[in-house]
């Protein structure tokens, strides 16, 4: 089993959210998770993640043959695990390349991978940019400092293109897109589907 | 702040400092202590004409009545001046060594280790080096090759007093007077050695000027004196360094730098500061009490102020600009962090005398550990200084949650031409971005040292190339 979440209860601060979730999936499948606001999709999201204000009151969740508890958040990541924020956060003065050259590389010293040299990089983003409209412009600012919430939206969507990882998960991606992002967007999913 | 936040931090503060060596070298002082007959040996020692001990000997005097400036945010034990060495030098420097093969070795293998090699061939390409252990230069690189060509004088303060007597009479004491309070006083009584830059008139210098200075000796104070003078339509760039071993006590480190910028002369000064900070118990450490101050002195001259402050238990400095020439430009970038127990009260001075003087100011400070962070600035506009500006930027990072920053902003105006604007943050770094950058893969520790650098930036990016990265790496908390 790829992702396989099992009996699992979520507490914060003082609140139940979650109470007993089952969920399997598998490999090249697309979920879609549906409910009213605060009924726990983002604390599901964020609990997979690895965000440490939750407590785990019960349940285990086998990604990738792990037992996801025994990783945090950036060995997650690093096993192939990408959360598209519902609100991405600023960094003021953290230019994207660097950052994401970071990312991508951390990911491939796990895996024992040769890691990829600035100009490869820099080649490799730009042309992901371009695949899913993004201005080149928009390269050269920090991380989503500035931007528009539909532009944070993009940008979520070109570093996962760029991290390429096994399971996407995408908190409320298309909320706040006009349809022109949102096509970019859903692009970018069925992009990264079909390449599985 | 979660646990593993606290973790990295703890990793941090408890990280060595990698300058800390002590070299074993045997040195040659005065009695402990400080009164006239010190004054008279450190004199004597350099070999100075009678006017320069006299005007020592005026600075003391009036250096007695004075009382140390007070007003800083420090909490620090009374300084026991008379527990002081005023004067340090390796055995066997009556003179100035001519060339490297007079210079112990052990000498040479303690820059060596501090990653500045004091032979030409292997100083890094394009900066010229002055180097002053203790209370003497050891060696100034490239000196004859800038002399000759260009008429440019670059050696030390002692030097100087010698072979420049002119340039020293009208200058040494012109921006910061001995008076000025009790720090300036003190230096201008017993200031040991330092750096003497002079570049002609329309000479631009080709390479960075750049002095090193390292306090080695126990209980021993470094008063350096530095002056720069820029004539007209000249330029220079000039970086300074400094580190000191651990010791348990703290030591006292007194400077003064003057720099004078005539017509169209720019100079752009660079201090990269690392001096011994002290334990994570908040033990040893150099007290740094620094005056520097810059003199456009002519119409459209420029002084720019770049520093980064990492080291040192108490810093309490102000590079500042006095704007005389009409058109002229100050300028103040800083970036200043502390941990453990560390203070810092830094920030600048601009003062507008001259039409149409423009002032910037861009300051940066990160606190961890139980330190406090004070911006201390004075912006003034005098009544001829028409239509002056200024601006003023000061953000404040907080890494934990038992350290402090203060922002203390003074504007003065007695022109209604001036404008100013002021820009204040004061923010925490954020577990949301610490989350985001750990979700795309990036380990606790670069994520922070992402997010400080990100900060930093602006400041980082004014120094110049070579020194940058190894700012960049200092602000990654000193590893």
């Amino acid at each position: 089993m790829f992702l396989e979440i099992k009996d699992l209860s979520v507490k914060i601060e003082n609140k139940n959210i979650l109470r007993g979730l089952n969920l399997n999936i598998n490999k090249g499948e697309v979920h879609a998770i549906m409910g009213p606001n605060g009924c726990g999709k983002s604390t599901l999201a964020n609990v997979l993640a690895g965000k440490e204000d939750y407590e785990i009151l019960n349940g285990k969740i086998n990604f990738k043959d792990n037992d996801l508890f025994d990783l945090n958040i950036e060995e997650r990541a690093q096993e192939g695990m990408f959360l598209a924020f519902q609100y991405p956060v600023e960094i003021p003065g953290v230019n994207i390349t660097p950052f994401l050259h970071s990312a991508i590389n951390s990911k491939r010293k796990r895996m024992n991978e040769e890691e990829i040299d600035n100009l490869s990089f820099a080649k490799l983003l730009k042309s992901k940019a371009s695949d899913l409209g993004i201005n080149i412009d928009m390269l050269k600012r920090s991380v989503n400092t500035g931007f528009s919430g539909g532009e944070k939206k993009r940008y979520e969507i070109l570093q996962m293109s760029i991290l390429n990882p096994d399971l996407a998960i995408l908190d409320e991606t298309d909320s706040g897109l006009d349809i022109d992002a949102l096509k970019i967007v859903t692009e970018g999913v069925n992009k990264l589907k079909t390449k599985k | 702040m979660n646990s593993e936040t606290l973790n990295t931090l703890d990793t941090y503060s408890k990280n060595k400092y990698k300058y800390g060596f002590v070299t074993d070298i045997d040195n040659e002082k005065p009695k402990k202590g400080l009164d006239e007959d010190t004054i008279k040996f450190i004199s004597l020692k350099k070999n100075e004409p009678d006017w320069m001990l006299e005007w020592r000997l005026k600075a003391f005097s009036k250096w007695k009545k004075m009382k140390e400036p007070k007003w800083a945010n420090l909490n620090f034990p009374e300084i026991d001046y008379q527990d002081i060495y005023y004067y340090s030098a390796p055995k066997g420097f009556e003179k100035k060594p001519k060339d490297l093969s007079e210079v112990d070795p052990k000498l040479i293998e303690t820059y060596n280790k501090l990653g500045i090699p004091l032979e030409e061939q292997k100083v890094l390409a394009g900066v010229a080096v002055d180097v002053v252990f203790d209370s003497v230069s050891v060696a100034t690189t490239y000196k004859g090759e800038l002399e000759k060509k260009l008429g440019i004088i670059f050696c030390s303060i002692g030097e100087a007093i010698q072979k420049h007597p002119d340039l020293i009479k009208k200058y040494l004491g012109s921006v910061i007077p001995a008076g000025d309070h009790s720090f300036s006083a003190l230096n201008s009584a017993v200031f040991t050695d330092g750096s003497f830059v002079y570049i002609p008139e329309g000479v631009k210098c080709p390479m960075e000027l750049s002095t090193y200075f390292r306090i080695n000796a126990e209980n021993t104070g470094q008063f350096e004196r530095t002056l720069i003078i820029a004539d007209k339509g000249s330029y220079v760039s000039y970086l300074e360094g400094c580190t000191a071993p651990k010791r348990d006590d703290n030591q006292l480190h007194a400077a003064n730098v003057e720099l004078v910028a005539l017509d169209d002369a720019e100079i752009k000064y660079s201090t990269v500061q690392n001096w011994y900070p002290g334990d994570e118990y908040g033990k040893g450490g150099i007290y740094n009490f620094v005056t520097k101050r810059g003199l456009c002195a002519g119409k459209n001259s420029k002084i720019s102020w770049t520093q980064v402050e990492t080291g040192s238990a108490i810093t309490w400095k102000y590079p500042s600009c006095i704007l005389k020439g009409d058109n002229s430009i100050g300028e103040f970038y800083s970036v200043a962090i502390t941990n453990n127990f560390q203070q810092a009260d830094t920030g600048t001075k601009m003062t507008h005398i001259g039409k149409n003087t423009k002032s910037k100011i861009i300051s940066k400070g990160i606190s961890l550990g139980k330190s406090q962070n004070t911006y201390r600035g004075e912006v003034s506009f005098l009544r001829k200084a028409d239509k002056a500006r200024n601006y003023t930027q000061c953000d404040s990072l907080l890494v934990g949650n038992k350290c402090g920053a203060h922002t203390v902003p003074y504007i003065d105006s007695k022109n209604n031409t001036a404008v100013i604007e002021h820009e204040a943050s004061t923010s925490k770094i954020n577990e949301d971005q610490l989350y985001y950058c750990r979700q795309r893969g990036l380990s606790h520790e670069e994520a922070v040292s992402l997010i400080v650098n990100g900060f930093c930036k602006q400041v980082l990016q004014e120094l110049p190339m070579e020194f940058a990265v190894e700012a960049q790496k200092t602000c990654i908390y000193f590893s």
